[in-house]
């Protein structure tokens, strides 16, 4: 937001005063990130996380970019062409692995920040827009992933593609003739894969302008921060250049160390061996189980073993699991709090950290083989998932009383820094609360 | 005639026309109606590109030798590009599916209706009418589930002797094909 105290952009050199007068993207680009963009002072590190996502989708992009320049989405030549790209293109393991891992490091940093903004009450008036475009990214991001994973044309790939579009067959009616349309055929064949490759190639560049909305609307109200007090005065910010660009840096640090530790020690932990073994279409893995980071989702998909008032399993199954996310749209509607931050709700805050569990188990059955006992913990934890979005969090909303709240950011900066009172440990989710 | 339109409001530029509308409100419209079919026109071949392709739709046949299977034995073989299970069953397995009260199945079929005269030979695609994975227990010596058909690794669907769903998510048993005899040992699927 352009806060009164905003710097305004003044061009010195006769080339940048030249520039201004035509195309102000310099003075755009400082009142978005530069210096004339005023932040919360008190931003503990995860804010980071939306930087972070940005660099993952741009490593992705320009990873991507570089692999298909190698890479042939034929059924018949596809999963050699990977190999093609490990063996003899110039540093294509790299590749490759960054690629793949990169996926995978998106996913981290993404579920980190949906969870921060779940704690801090980010989602919440003015800054419900925010929300919608980022859970429109996520879908966009897991469509993207799974069509990506489908082209090394590995077992894993076929079967994933297999199932995925499986989905789509639950709806009445109509069901079959999109999946055969999704498909173009009865089953995954080259046809299906050369259009994943070419809505693969698409899809990122549809995220990279969404996200362009999402950080636009996010500049109106401006950042949230961990009081969920809004900003009152020029002394409860400072301006984003250099300071938050500096924290973002040395955090962007942080996520590279990792993600190199990750890319040259253990490229392969997070991946399914059998997509080293070529699609066969006679014959399915016995313990077939998508990417890490769609298990939560694909365990309430199974969680769905009987009929129910005439809607088929199937049908529940591929409702709950698609539920599951929708069901985010409306959370700035379900939380009528108007106490922003998990810091002053007591018993939100309790209830947020079960549900991080349960996300945990979720995952955890998800990466499991379907056993009686897995299905049950299944059906336990996807009840709870959706009560808790349903059920508690318009409950507590209403019967919770938050404790009291910082008259300011600076005030609540200044009461941590002093030590007079109980310390807001703002970074950790365990904050004990102001008296 | 509620035309719809929001040009209600009589200009005094132009003569008095007492609500009614006006043959440019009509030129409006068609105008408009004639842009969207072109749009719609434009769209569906886009859509309709994705559908299968004429040679994905060129339809074929496979014939199955049945001389080599014996009762009790199952094959895997393929069928436009899709597992086809080939079965000889026993006659406990034929029992066994008989015995069962059709009423209670989710989707009610008797083994009889399943094959093509002879309750023996069960041909179903080996497609999981779930989400599309091929079930276990074709093959000797895979987990064959509780009912002693086909066990779906994916999400755990079981199916019985005659590959009708019993337990697990699948809504549907394992789909039968259209085939003939052409000889006492040979079928042609399609």
């Amino acid at each position: 937001m352009s806060f009164p105290w905003a710097k305004q952009y003044e061009p010195k050199s006769g080339f940048t005063k030249w520039i201004d007068e035509r195309l102000p993207l310099p003075r755009f680009v400082y009142g978005a990130v530069g210096a004339g963009y005023p932040v919360p002072r008190n931003l503990n590190y995860f804010w980071n996380f939306g930087v972070l996502a940005g660099a993952a989708l741009a490593i992705q992009i320009v990873t991507g970019i570089v692999l298909a320049m190698h890479y042939a989405a034929n059924g018949g030549v596809a999963f050699d062409s990977v190999e093609h790209i490990m063996r003899d293109v110039n540093g294509g393991w790299f590749l490759r692995y960054a690629h793949a891992n990169g996926a995978s490091m998106f996913f981290v940093v993404v579920y980190i920040h949906i969870f921060r903004g779940l704690f801090y009450g980010s989602y919440k008036a003015p800054r419900e827009m925010i929300w919608l475009l980022g859970v429109v990214i996520f879908l966009l991001m897991m469509a993207t992933a799974f069509m990506g994973y489908v082209l090394p044309w590995g077992q894993m790939s076929f079967w994933g593609a297999q199932v995925i579009t499986g989905f789509f067959s639950a709806i009445p009616v109509v069901g079959d003739t999109i999946r055969i349309w999704l498909l173009g055929g009865y089953a995954p064949d080259d046809a299906a894969l050369n259009r994943f490759f070419s809505l693969h190639y698409l899809l990122p560049f549809v995220i990279a302008a969404v996200i362009i909305l999402h950080i636009w609307a996010l500049h109106i109200p401006g950042s949230n921060n961990p009081t969920g007090v809004d900003v009152k005065g020029e002394q409860d910010t400072v301006p984003f250049h250099p300071y938050y660009t500096a924290k973002d840096g040395f955090g962007l640090g942080v996520f590279l160390f990792i993600f190199a530790a990750l890319l040259f020690f253990a490229p392969n932990s997070l991946g399914h061996p059998d997509n080293y073994i070529p699609a066969n279409a006679l014959q399915t893995p016995a313990h077939i189980v998508p990417e890490w980071y769609f298990w939560p989702f694909y365990a309430i998909l199974r969680a769905f073993t009987v009929d129910f008032i005439g809607i088929p399993a199937k049908l529940l199954g591929v409702l709950a699991m698609f539920g599951s996310i929708l069901l985010l749209f409306f959370l700035p509607w379900l939380d009528s709090s108007p106490v922003r931050s998990a810091n002053y709700r007591p018993l939100y805050r309790i209830f947020f950290w079960v549900l991080v569990a349960d996300v945990l188990v979720l995952g955890w059955c998800g990466g499991s083989p379907a056993t009686p006992l897995y299905v049950i913990i299944s059906q336990i934890s996807a009840a709870y998932y959706f009560a808790h979005f349903l059920i508690i969090i318009p409950i507590i909303s209403r019967a919770e009383r938050p404790t009291p709240l910082p008259n300011s950011i600076t005030e609540a900066v200044l009461a941590k820094k002093g030590g007079t009172s109980p310390a807001h440990t703002a970074l950790s989710g365990s904050a004990v609360p102001a008296e | 005639m509620a035309s719809g339109n929001t040009l209600e409001v009589p200009r005094q530029d132009e003569p008095h026309h007492d609500g009614e509308p006006r043959r440019r409100d009509f030129l409006n419209i068609a105008a408009v109606a004639a842009a969207g079919v072109g749009g719609i026109a434009i769209v569906v071949p886009l859509i309709n590109q994705m559908n299968p392709s004429a040679d994905v739709l060129a339809q074929s046949t496979t014939d199955v030798d049945l001389s080599k299977i014996e009762a009790g034995q199952g094959i895997v073989t393929s069928f436009r590009k899709q597992p086809l299970f080939v079965r000889n069953l026993t006659p406990a397995e034929i029992a066994e599916a008989d015995k069962v009260d059709i009423k209670t199945l989710r989707d009610p079929e008797t083994l009889a209706q399943r094959t093509r005269g002879q309750k023996n030979w069960l041909i179903t695609l080996g497609v999981c009418t779930h989400l599309g994975c091929i079930p276990q227990g074709i093959t000797s010596g895979e987990d064959r589930g509780q009912f002693g058909g086909y066990f779906c690794p994916c999400h755990g669907s079981q199916y019985d002797t005659a590959a009708r769903i019993r337990k697990g998510p699948a809504p549907k048993n394992l789909f039968v094909p259209e085939y003939k005899f052409t000889s006492p040992t040979t079928v042609t699927v399609g």
